[in-house]
């Protein structure tokens, strides 16, 4: 349990809160790179997103006529509250005080009011794309959320506790039971991620086809800085889920203590556990191709059903036992 | 303040109410009575209910009085607890906007057909029946102020009666207000049978057998559901509440279907007392295919005010689900996951109060300043009303349960709640509680869905007809009146520890025990069992989003480039495009139509268009209409076909009729 007061502790959660932005992009280079060598391509260097962020950044920003202000404010509130449910994720250590301000639900709402901003920016401008856009996200994260929260909530009432911290010390305390709930929270979380996050084979992040657009549907007024901080914030996302199931799931090296070598520790297990997590996501997008839109709901449901098995596994058969 | 000066408080409050409408009836000559003299008593009226509920929740006591009106035998009691005052509190906050709001509304309405002295007068009784319900303290009063403000909110649905489906809307009402009234007065029957009398006193020392109380819980619950517009017996409310002017419609959907939850409450936790788990299991049920309905249905909605009808339903059925689990965890001996499920329950009562207030009188001051309740025809409010479109984006995200809004306090509350279905001991209540969990998320999440398509269609793009594009904000009584609820409802979500605080008593009043840790960290931190099960700290939370926002913003303008250059919208390169060629509110709910499509009966026409071309019509229908509300009409025609052949127009026939029915009395009175 983290201690609220420590200023050490705040410190540590510093630098895990501005580790998140700081690696995103590498986490998408990453991915990049290892499908692009999967398709006997070469593929641009990791750095790459790094260096499509900076010249965005350079670039200037253009705004529809037809814009409101939420328009302009939209990318700041997506990337905030982004940052800010990255933030309350142990990346490297469970002693997080963050994740005593904002527990598993806090962190969902967060997620939750980042799509909210981002679907009605895709609204504002006036463009069918935009609305065609957000109103496959608002029906994709509808089927998705309930999934997401059935699976924290398996681990959750596990752990007896909605603290993520808590949730991951009771797991590195539990000695690694092979529980069949988590193998069915797994799985559910794996599937939403894959959605949350818009990838294959929900959307594709690629895609630059019209009518198959999701995310860059929503994003498609966007330029220069403003373009920036809404795929900063997409990474940052992909980055939360990858941390979100590696740490959880597969929580070894996590640090249980502030030393320096446990958290060197923490940072390599991570970082290693994220290299292969991205190498499988690649692998998925290569031989898998992207579904259409009303295929979604049953993949989605597959992982709500998943979830909730987990969640009954878990009451009818771990309780007490 | 002494809880006897709350009592009268409230009295003070009943009086105000009267005495507004009784100056309503001046309006007949004078118009601008209502505006300038029935309003503001309305909003004294709110500003005393506010005293009065503070009140009695920080006094923690109660008070009673018995007034020297009613039958020689009967006299009306009335009383003043936590739970009345909780429920006074909620309703203040509501009439004192609208004491605002109002005049600016009422303005509007002068130079119209309609009777001023109608509005003003029915709204005055409707407040006062309210206020009265909560604080009876015997069957007859609040019966009594039931049906006041039953009949009263039924003269102000059918307000504008020039309209058929207005008339229609009403009819259907009453109807349905008297049947439920009739369980509630059955319910009551049950109970002061087993009581001595009609008091609440009485009825609550009364010891009821299981199978006695479950019938009372039975027909108490059809009457107050029915009220509170759970599924299936909702479909009166999306009809009746946008029927109504809106700030009435805010009246309605915010305070009286709260009024239906105190009932409840009072009678189910109260006066029956000793509560039972499989009632919670009724009540978690119905309360999740409430939520479940409603929200899906109000994403289909293009109307707004029946949109925001909807959602009620949807709202309603989240406080049962957090009554239900309160029922639970209580009968099987876990009194702080039930306090815990119960406070989840007011709070979540409070905060719908507040943003669905907020958004019908959004709402209104749309219909105020473009006369169009149709999304279809809105767009880009949110730069002819910047002050309505920044409110109602709070109501917005409130409603949506975001972070760190006040919505978002009580559904992470019922969600705390939930998960400690680990404790309970039966295996199918463990694995029932979790599967209501995924239906709250699901509604929550659809939810999100419902007001990104009204703040995106109504605010966000471009005008889709010519009226809305010259809209104009309304005057600064209706901005002001939205603004207050929009602070309220940002200050709900920043402090909830505060307000748990102060609605703990109610909890210790109703259930003896309250949440103890609740505040254990200080104002700071909401932790709803102990610390290390859960904390939520909204002030911190807000904090650090306003501490990063203030990093990034400079940041960014320092790094890029600073222009920031107007220009066409690049729409992938295609022609420009139209206001037609937006996305429309039907079209955006069009891929949760297609999921979840076996729950709606859609009827799709092509209709043809003056202009030789075609129109493409949807029409989405409520199935409860078919499967409940027609075969009982059909029923009830069918037997009053039967009871008409009594009717054969002769006099001997008629008063052998008589003879015959005062003979079976006789006979059931000797024997």
């Amino acid at each position: 349990m983290a201690d609220i007061l420590s200023p050490s502790a705040w410190l540590l959660a510093l630098v895990q809160a501005l580790l998140f932005p700081a690696l995103a992009p590498l986490l998408a280079g990453w991915v990049r790179k290892v499908r692009a060598r999967l398709q006997n391509r070469r593929g641009a260097s990791v750095f790459q997103p790094y260096r499509e962020l900076r010249k965005l950044l350079l670039k200037e920003a253009r705004v529809a006529h037809t814009a409101s202000p939420l328009f302009r404010a939209a990318p700041y509130v997506v990337f905030v509250a982004t940052w800010l449910a990255a933030a309350t994720v142990p990346l490297l250590t469970i002693d997080l005080p963050t994740a005593v301000v904002a527990d598993i639900i806090v962190l969902a709402g967060l997620l939750a009011l980042a799509r909210v901003f981002l679907a009605l920016a895709g609204m504002d401008v006036g463009t069918a794309f935009g609305g065609m856009g957000a109103s496959r996200e608002m029906m994709i994260s509808a089927l998705a959320e309930p999934a997401m929260l059935m699976a924290v909530f398996t681990l959750a009432m596990t752990a007896h506790s909605t603290n993520l911290g808590s949730v991951i010390a009771h797991h590195l305390g539990d000695a690694f039971v092979l529980r069949p709930s988590y193998l069915f929270a797994f799985a559910g979380l794996t599937l939403v991620a894959l959605a949350e996050t818009g990838r294959i084979p929900v959307d594709n992040p690629t895609t630059h086809l019209e009518l198959t657009m999701v995310h860059e549907a929503m994003v498609l007024e966007y330029s220069g800085r403003h373009l920036a901080l809404m795929e900063w914030a997409a990474q940052i996302k992909l980055l939360l889920y990858g941390v979100l199931v590696a740490n959880i799931f597969f929580p070894w090296g996590v640090a249980s203590d502030p030393a320096p070598a446990s958290l060197a520790m923490g940072l390599a297990a991570v970082v290693l556990k994220l290299a292969v997590l991205g190498g499988a996501l690649a692998a998925a997008e290569t031989v898998l191709a992207k579904m259409r839109l009303f295929r979604v709901p049953a993949f989605l449901n597959l992982a709500l059903l998943l979830a909730l098995l987990g969640l009954l596994s878990h009451v009818i058969l771990e309780v007490g036992a | 303040m002494r809880i006897e000066t709350a009592l009268s408080m409230a009295g003070l409050a009943v009086a105000l109410a009267l005495g507004s409408a009784v100056v309503s009836l001046l309006a007949a000559r004078v118009p601008k009575v209502v505006r300038f003299a029935a309003m503001p008593l309305l909003g004294l009226c709110g500003v005393a209910a506010i005293v009065a509920g503070l009140g009695a929740l920080l006094s923690g006591g109660a008070a009673t009085a018995t007034l020297p009106l009613g039958l020689p035998w009967l006299p009306w009691h009335v009383r003043i607890d936590a739970l009345a005052g909780f429920f006074l509190l909620l309703i203040g906050l509501v009439t004192g906007t609208i004491g605002l709001y109002g005049p600016a509304y009422v303005r509007g309405l002068e130079q119209g057909r309609d009777s001023l002295v109608a509005l003003g007068g029915f709204t005055g009784l409707f407040l006062a029946g309210m206020l009265l319900v909560v604080l009876a303290d015997d069957a007859f009063l609040f019966m009594i102020a039931w049906e006041v403000m039953s009949l009263a909110s039924y003269f102000l649905v059918g307000f504008q009666h020039e309209q058929a489906a207005n008339r229609r809307a009403a009819f259907l009402y009453l109807l349905m207000a008297h049947v439920g009234g009739l369980s509630i007065l059955l319910g009551f029957g049950v109970l002061a049978s087993f009581g001595d009398g009609f008091a609440f006193a009485s009825m609550r020392a009364a010891e009821l057998s299981p199978l006695w109380a479950s019938l009372a819980f039975g027909l108490v619950f059809l009457g107050f559901g029915m009220k509170a517009g759970l599924v299936p017996l909702h479909a009166w409310l999306p009809e009746a509440h946008p029927a109504a002017p809106s700030y009435i419609s805010a009246l309605m959907s915010g305070v009286m279907l709260k009024v239906a939850v105190y009932g409840f409450i009072r009678l189910v936790f109260d006066l029956i007392g000793d509560v039972q788990w499989p009632w919670g299991m009724a009540v978690l049920a119905i309360g999740s295919l409430s939520a479940l309905t409603g929200a899906l249905f109000a994403l289909m909605q293009t109307d707004l005010k029946r949109l925001l009808a909807y959602s009620s339903v949807e709202n309603l059925g989240i406080v049962f689900i957090a009554l239900g689990l309160a029922l639970i965890f209580i009968d099987n001996g876990h009194p702080l996951p039930g306090a815990l499920a119960f406070v989840a329950a007011l709070y979540h009562a409070l905060n719908h109060a507040l943003f669905k207030g907020l958004l019908f009188l959004g709402a209104g001051s749309i219909l105020h300043s473009t006369h169009e309740r149709d999304l279809e025809q809105m767009g880009g409010l949110l730069r002819r009303m910047p002050w309505t479109g920044l409110f109602f984006l709070i109501g917005c995200l409130s409603i949506a349960a975001l972070p760190p809004f006040n919505g978002f306090v009580s559904e992470w509350l019922t969600f705390q709640a939930a998960l400690q279905a680990w404790q309970l001991e039966s295996g199918v209540m463990r694995s029932l509680v979790p599967i209501a969990t995924a239906v709250l998320a699901l509604t929550g999440a659809l939810v999100a869905a419902t007001f990104v398509k009204v703040y995106g269609i109504a605010f966000l793009g471009q005008a889709r007809s010519r009226h809305v594009r010259r809209a104009r904000p309304g005057p600064w009584g209706i901005r002001a009146a939205q603004g207050l609820l929009a602070a309220l409802c940002v200050l709900l979500g920043l402090f909830p520890t505060l307000v748990i605080g102060l609605i703990d008593a109610v909890p210790r009043q109703i259930l003896g025990g309250g949440l103890p840790d609740a505040g254990s960290r200080g104002w700071l931190w909401l932790v709803p069992d102990a610390f290390e099960t859960a904390s939520y700290s909204a002030p911190l939370v807000a904090l650090l989003l306003v501490a990063i926002a203030a990093l990034v913003v400079p940041g960014m303008r320092r790094v890029g480039a600073r222009r920031v250059r107007r220009c066409d919208a690049w729409d992938c390169g295609f022609a420009p495009s139209t206001a037609r060629m937006q996305y429309s509110a039907t079209a955006f709910a069009q891929p949760v139509r297609r999921v979840f499509a076996l729950l709606f009966r859609v009827e799709e026409t092509q209709v043809p268009r003056e202009d030789g071309g075609m129109r493409h019509q949807i029409k989405i229908g409520d199935r409860s209409w078919d499967a409940l509300y027609l075969p009982l009409a059909r029923l009830v025609e069918a037997a009053a076909r039967r009871v008409v052949r009594l009717q054969s127009g002769n006099v001997r026939v008629y008063l052998g009729w008589t003879l015959v029915t005062l003979l079976v009395l006789l006979w059931i009175v000797s024997a």
